[in-house]
């Protein structure tokens, strides 16, 4: 799975690209994790609005790349969360400890 | 209850069959006419079974994961995911939210998710053995259909 990167003023944009499952997640946390290393951003939004699967290996995702993003010092929110992820992810309960907003189409 | 149509379906423990699993699942259901989410509800299950055999079930190894898909009359679902790989020693405990063998690659919410998403969830496992997870989700009939 790709994800794409940019840094722009102290955030660090994170967009995973396609299936967020357990095959995907392998590779998009190489990624998630080299660009943490390499920004330390003081913000770190992870947008999901190109995800068009997830499943609770996604879940250990955000779960992960929130532990790092803290670890040097930052702040992780997660936006634009479509239908399918946001199922797996309110029955997962992690809103409670992550700030999440769901995408919402015009 | 009378079954309609049913399918089974083999293939390795490798992670880029997860995907082919839900796809094949989707496809499978969409005979009974499913919305949108009730088609994500379903794919998220199955994503979940499969995962845990490729993870879990044959964690050094490649093995055997059979999927069975069958339909009823009373428009449901009912889909059987089998390894044979370790097997799990003691189910409940398995079952619990949060609990995992995974580490942090692994949350611990996967039966919990085929649980909440499926109508009913069974697990038989044997240790050494192998491991079976039989889920089932009834379709609602919408009006207009047909
Ligand atoms: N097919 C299987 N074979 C052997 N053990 C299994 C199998 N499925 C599940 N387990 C055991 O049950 C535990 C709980 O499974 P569950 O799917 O709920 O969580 P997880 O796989 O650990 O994490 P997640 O699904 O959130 O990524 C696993 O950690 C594992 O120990
Ligand atoms: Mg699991």
């Amino acid at each position: 799975m790709k994800v794409s990167a940019n840094f722009d003023n102290k955030t660090l944009y994170l967009y995973p690209i396609g299936e967020l499952d357990h095959h995907g997640a392998k590779k998009a946390m190489v990624t998630i994790e080299s660009r943490i290393d390499l920004s330390l951003p003081r913000e770190c939004i992870l947008d999901m609005r190109h995800v068009t699967f997830m499943d609770s290996s996604g879940i250990a995702v955000i779960l992960k790349t929130m532990r790092l993003v803290n670890e040097a010092g930052g702040r992780l929110t997660v936006e634009n969360v479509p239908a399918q992820a946001m199922r797996v992810i309110d029955a997962a309960g992690i809103d409670r400890i992550v700030q999440i907003s769901a995408l919402t189409k015009e | 209850m009378k079954e309609i149509n049913a399918v089974t379906l083999k293939f390795l423990s490798r992670s880029a069959n997860e995907g082919f699993a839900r796809a094949s699942a989707a496809a499978f259901a969409a005979q009974l006419d499913p919305t949108l989410d009730e088609l994500g509800d379903i794919k998220t299950a199955v994503s979940e079974a499969v995962t845990n055999c490729i993870v879990h079930a044959y964690p050094d190894s490649i093995g055997v994961i059979t999927m069975k898909m069958r339909i009823f009359e009373d428009n449901s679902l009912e889909i059987t995911v089998k390894d044979s790989g370790v097997g799990i020693p003691d189910i409940e405990q398995a079952l619990t939210p949060l609990f995992t063998t995974g580490g942090d690659d692994r949350s611990g919410m996967g039966f919990t998710i085929m649980d909440s998403f499926m109508d009913k969830l069974k697990v038989k496992s044997v240790q050494g053995r192998g491991t079976s997870v039989t889920m089932r989700r009834r379709i609602s009939v919408r009006a207009g259909r047909k």
